[in-house]
């Protein structure tokens, strides 16, 4: 254990160093004011519109306004968390088999599983700090401006986090094998699987279409990624939202629980591949 | 009494369908300097590679220090420097063997003590704050050497460890391996710098086309005259006949007359011969077979390709 808290170490301050860090952090807060700027302006421009002021339908107007602009904001960062852990984790095996410098590491007393779990516990940790700026600022923002807070927003980030962990295990699982290059290629490929099987799930339940039901989880088992954004927009929108029927960037069809779980099974069956075929590899 | 440092028998690697190493069976005892000499390409890396657990074996058997290849405790008692050497380049040297020391397992108090030594030693302390990624390829290299060194390792791989050095630095690499020699510790080196073996080696291993085709202990190799040059005018040839007592291999152009011997012993009674035989002799010269001669000998003029 203590072998993979020192890489685990190095993994994060690697991202430090290598200014990771820095670039999403000054991004991030960029995005986090952008946002709040565009949520103000549509804020402010549509509780009047909708509803004016005085009126009885006032608070659920604004209120569902809010909650249309966060769940905007949280798909763009669950798409940012998902690029994130996608660029971590390609690199990180394959550049450094490529460059040497893994060599002098796995010589040391640890067995190669420490390194991969190491890198993994070190991206995991840093994804969760991102997470929990990009999220965590947005539902603040729209907090202080709105007094709005999602339903069920514990369980809604903790997806969009899964998330993240899941696409950057996809990668360090391909870049124990491939190329940067080719995992980058891998990892977005399955993501865009995902997406679109997504899409087609969410307008075959619209128009009551079993069949491109049926291919949209189909795709979501090759590529479970989209369906845990959709399940955490179906935890955070409102009520009414969902008696309506949803937004683009809510949920028509929801994912079950027992998608979430085979999301989980996914990323753990992606980590043991990654450790062994790192294990097996020859340097 | 004591364990080999290294031992294998019939080590093998193929790659797709090219074997690059054949069958490698080869014994290094403890506190021996042991150079594995062969062309590029002979499988000596990849040998290498396999001792380390960095490529796994085809087929074979190896040890190191007495216990199987792979073997976690014993790493913590082996030191490596990998050809090429690239490192975390975005650690400060100080930080880099803390690391690497951290990895071994090391108690932390020791590690500190050790690292200022071998940051003494390399000639790198006050660049101990420096990240790596502002080191020149010689600076690189000599980290790299105090990385191999942290444990004090009773089994050193060095691969190549003088490439792209100066003077200076090669210098530096051969008085370390000097002192390792001096604690008794073991050191494996790759080379393709024959000079440098030639200093630095107690026996050296030619390798062609992964197969170990030669050992040869490199003290005997400096008593071996085994040619010498006369120059000699007035030589009869039953005078030329008689020196088949000291050789078996003579030949002589335009009174130039070179000879291979057994001991350095036999040049004076060489010499009084030629004398008693009424030759004029102007010059006796023994040229000590180099190491250069006996790895073309050994693998060829084509470099074993």
């Amino acid at each position: 254990m203590s072998k993979i808290w020192i890489l685990a170490r190095m993994t994060f301050r690697e991202a430090i160093r290598r200014r990771i860090v820095l670039t999403g952090l000054i991004l991030g807060v960029l995005f986090l004011l952008i946002f709040s700027i565009g949520f103000r302006l549509i804020f402010a421009a549509m509780g009047e519109e909708v509803a004016p002021t005085g009126s009885a339908l006032t608070n659920i107007a604004r209120s569902e306004t809010s909650g249309f602009l966060l769940l905007a904001g949280l798909y763009a960062i669950a798409f940012l968390s998902v690029a994130m852990g996608a660029l971590l984790g390609a690199d990180t095996l394959a550049g450094e088999i490529n460059s040497g410098s893994i060599q002098t590491i796995i010589t040391k007393p640890l067995r190669r599983s420490d390194v991969v779990l190491g890198k993994w516990l070190g991206f995991a940790g840093l994804l969760g700090l991102y997470s929990l700026l990009m999220s965590g600022g947005t539902v603040l923002s729209t907090f202080l401006q709105a007094g709005y807070l999602p339903r069920h927003m514990l369980a809604g980030l903790s997806l969009i986090y899964l998330e993240a962990l899941l696409v950057m295990t996809i990668s360090l699982a391909g870049s124990s094998a491939m190329p940067a290059l080719a995992t980058g290629g891998m990892v977005f490929g399955l993501y865009g699987l995902g997406f679109l099987g997504g899409w087609i799930e969410q307008i075959g339940a619209l128009l009551n279409n079993p069949t491109a039901i049926k291919i949209g989880i189909v795709t979501s088992l090759i590529s479970p990624t989209e369906a845990l954004w959709r399940r955490a927009a179906f935890e955070m929108q409102s009520p009414l939202t969902a008696a309506m029927g949803g937004t683009p960037f809510s949920a028509f069809s929801v994912p079950s629980t027992l998608m979430i779980l085979y999301a989980i099974l996914y990323l753990l069956i992606a980590l043991t591949i990654a450790v062994s075929t790192f294990q097996h590899r020859d340097i | 009494m004591s364990v080999a440092a290294i031992e294998t028998e019939q080590l093998r690697k193929v790659f797709g369908d090219r074997a690059a190493v054949k069958g490698l069976t080869l014994q290094v005892e403890q506190g021996e300097v042991f150079g594995f000499l062969g062309p590029n390409g002979a499988g000596k890396t990849t040998s290498m590679k396999m001792l380390l657990g960095l490529v796994a074996p085809t087929s074979g058997t190896a040890s190191l220090l007495g216990a199987p290849m792979g073997d976690l405790a014993t790493r913590a008692q082996i030191g490596f420097l990998p050809e090429h050497f690239r490192f975390q380049d975005w650690l400060t040297a100080r930080e880099f063997l803390l690391l690497h020391g951290e990895l071994l397992g090391m108690d932390s108090r020791d590690l500190q003590i050790r690292l200022e030594e071998l940051l003494e030693r390399v000639g790198l302390s006050a660049f101990r704050n420096k990240q790596l990624r502002t080191f020149s390829k010689g600076m690189l290299q000599r980290i790299g050497l105090a990385q191999a060194l942290l444990n004090r390792p009773r089994l050193v791989f060095l691969d190549e460890p003088t490439s792209g050095l100066d003077p200076v630095g090669r210098r530096l690499v051969r008085d370390i391996i000097h002192e390792l020699k001096g604690q008794g510790t073991c050191v494996f080196l790759n080379s393709h710098l024959l000079s440098e073996i030639e200093v630095t080696c107690d026996r050296v291993a030619f390798i062609r086309h992964g197969e170990v085709v030669r050992v040869i202990e490199l003290a005997t190799l400096d008593q071996n005259l085994s040619l010498v040059t006369i120059r000699a005018a007035g030589l009869t040839s039953e005078a030329l006949a008689g020196l088949a007592k000291w050789s078996q291999n003579i030949q002589t152009n335009n009174g130039l007359l070179t000879m291979t011997v057994q001991k350095e012993s036999d040049l004076p009674e060489i010499t009084r011969y030629l004398v008693a035989q009424q030759a004029e002799v102007y010059a006796i010269t023994p040229n000590r077979i180099s190491l250069e001669e006996i790895f073309i000998q050994t693998v060829g003029e084509d470099g074993g390709l």
